[in-house]
């Protein structure tokens, strides 16, 4: 994995993780530092251990071995501000189908108090206006995940984990997300995302974490 | 950074799942519904006559509230856990256990209440006498909340089992029992114009032991299965 030499302490520092599922090695001694400013791509294929690796970092799941550590602590110790600073958006996105879209929203900004943003102004930027009053439940894919992804928008955490962001938006879509992706990133903020297509991020040029290659280690064991 | 103050996020968790029991009412209003059926087949079965239905009265509408309490519970966390917002409650700064409050506090207004306020109709119609009207109420008042918090262990404990209202029933039926005896024993004492404080006092303190303690077993099943 890339290893970077910097001075300053890493954002999040992950150290040797290791991950068995139900007697499956996902992936083994992973070890990775995410510094502001740095965009970091998961990517392997279906069952290569990605969401398990993110919600591992989002401290939702305890490695199997190995630790995480966050601004130089393990995230036990720094718990209370680790949740402070991370925004995770899990595979399930936690919207509430029997609720609105502007309620979801709302709902979500009670929870983090982040600064006050207009959900109006949000809605309209992401192409939700005039399905406001629509329940969520109704609403198609694509603009079920951007209700999802208007926390993005309203929210003052530094680093962002997200698995599969980019799926069943349209182009349009993507291309918000990107620049929203950019502007995070010009703010000295993290972002570690999965993604099982290979993303045409234009300006960006995330940092990869291949997983494919535990899952052929597993493989080849398993054939022997 | 602004953080979101314990008390708004306790009230944002409660008004959000009020919200949606009105959503979805018919989720919300049927153990009332079994309740008043089962409160009102009584007396067609077993007779009108006032005697044998006063003294029965205690029984059947404890026993019925004890059932009602458990038909909604599988669902408590569950619609949560699937779709991801138990995740995001694990990860706010403030303690799982203390949100999770606000969500038996809301079953609590959904089921336990409204027995509350039902109470003197199913007694009449139970021709339970004047003096066992209001211990039923206070025992009613007294006990859910214990039912809630009761529940909602059995709801987190069975989050990751298919269909685990079975298992629920189960697991919680044997912790009802003491507040059915003490309950129905209140009630029974009234309407003799007996002294109920003493059962009351149990009542109420099985009721401050389950909220306080049951928080802690809640968090604690959630994270399990959330793992």
């Amino acid at each position: 994995m890339t290893q970077e030499t910097t001075a300053k302490v890493p954002l999040l520092h992950a150290e040797q993780l290791s991950s068995t599922r139900g007697g499956r090695v996902l992936f083994d001694e992973l070890s990775f530092q995410l510094h502001p400013g740095e965009l970091w791509q998961v990517t392997g294929p279906n069952g290569a251990g990605k969401s398990t690796l993110l919600r591992m970092l989002a401290g939702l799941l305890e490695p199997t071995e190995g630790r995480i550590r966050f601004n130089g602590a393990s995230l036990h110790d720094n718990w209370q501000s680790y949740c402070q600073q991370l925004l995770f958006i899990g595979h399930k996105a936690a919207v509430k189908g029997e609720l609105t879209a502007l309620e979801n929203f709302y709902w979500q900004q009670q929870l983090t108090a982040s600064p006050n943003t207009d959900g109006w102004d949000l809605l309209e930027k992401l192409g939700l206006l005039g399905l406001e009053d629509e329940l969520t439940g109704r609403l198609s894919a694509g603009q079920q995940r951007r209700v999802a992804l208007t926390r993005l928008w309203a929210n003052k955490a530094k680093l962002w984990i997200l698995d599969e962001p980019f799926t069943s938006l349209d182009v349009q879509g993507v291309a918000l997300l990107q620049k929203r992706f950019a502007e995070h990133l010009a703010d000295e903020g993290c972002i570690i995302f999965t993604s099982h297509q290979s993303l045409t991020l234009s300006e960006l040029s995330p940092k990869l974490i291949d997983l494919s290659q535990a899952v052929q280690v597993y493989s080849e064991a398993a054939y022997d | 950074m602004i953080n979101a103050s314990m008390r708004q996020v306790w009230l944002a968790v409660l008004k959000r799942d009020l919200r949606i029991a009105a959503r979805r009412r018919s989720d919300a209003l049927n153990p009332l519904l079994f309740l008043l059926m089962v409160v009102t087949l009584f007396p067609l079965g077993v007779g009108p006559g006032p005697d044998i239905l006063a003294r029965i009265a205690p029984g059947i509408i404890w026993v019925a509230a004890l059932l009602a309490s458990l038909l909604g519970l599988e669902r408590l966390f569950k619609d949560d856990f699937q779709d991801g917002t138990l995740e995001q409650l694990c990860l706010l700064p403030q303690p799982l256990a203390f949100t999770t409050t606000a969500k038996v506090m809301a079953h609590w207004l959904l089921t336990g209440l409204p027995l509350v306020i039902l109470s003197p109709l199913l007694a009449l119609l139970l021709s339970l006498p004047m003096q066992g009207w209001w211990a039923l109420a206070l025992s009613l008042l007294l006990g859910t909340p214990a039912l809630s918090a009761l529940g909602a262990i059995g709801a987190a404990l069975t989050l990751q089992v298919q269909r685990g209202s079975s298992l629920i029933s189960l697991i919680l039926i044997p912790l009802f029992i003491p507040l059915l005896i003490f309950a129905t024993a209140a009630v029974e004492n009234a309407s003799m114009g007996l002294a109920v404080h003493g059962q009351l006092a149990i009542l109420a303190a099985i009721s401050v032991l389950t909220i306080t303690l049951s928080p802690l077993a809640i968090a604690a099943g959630i994270k399990m299965s959330v793992n």
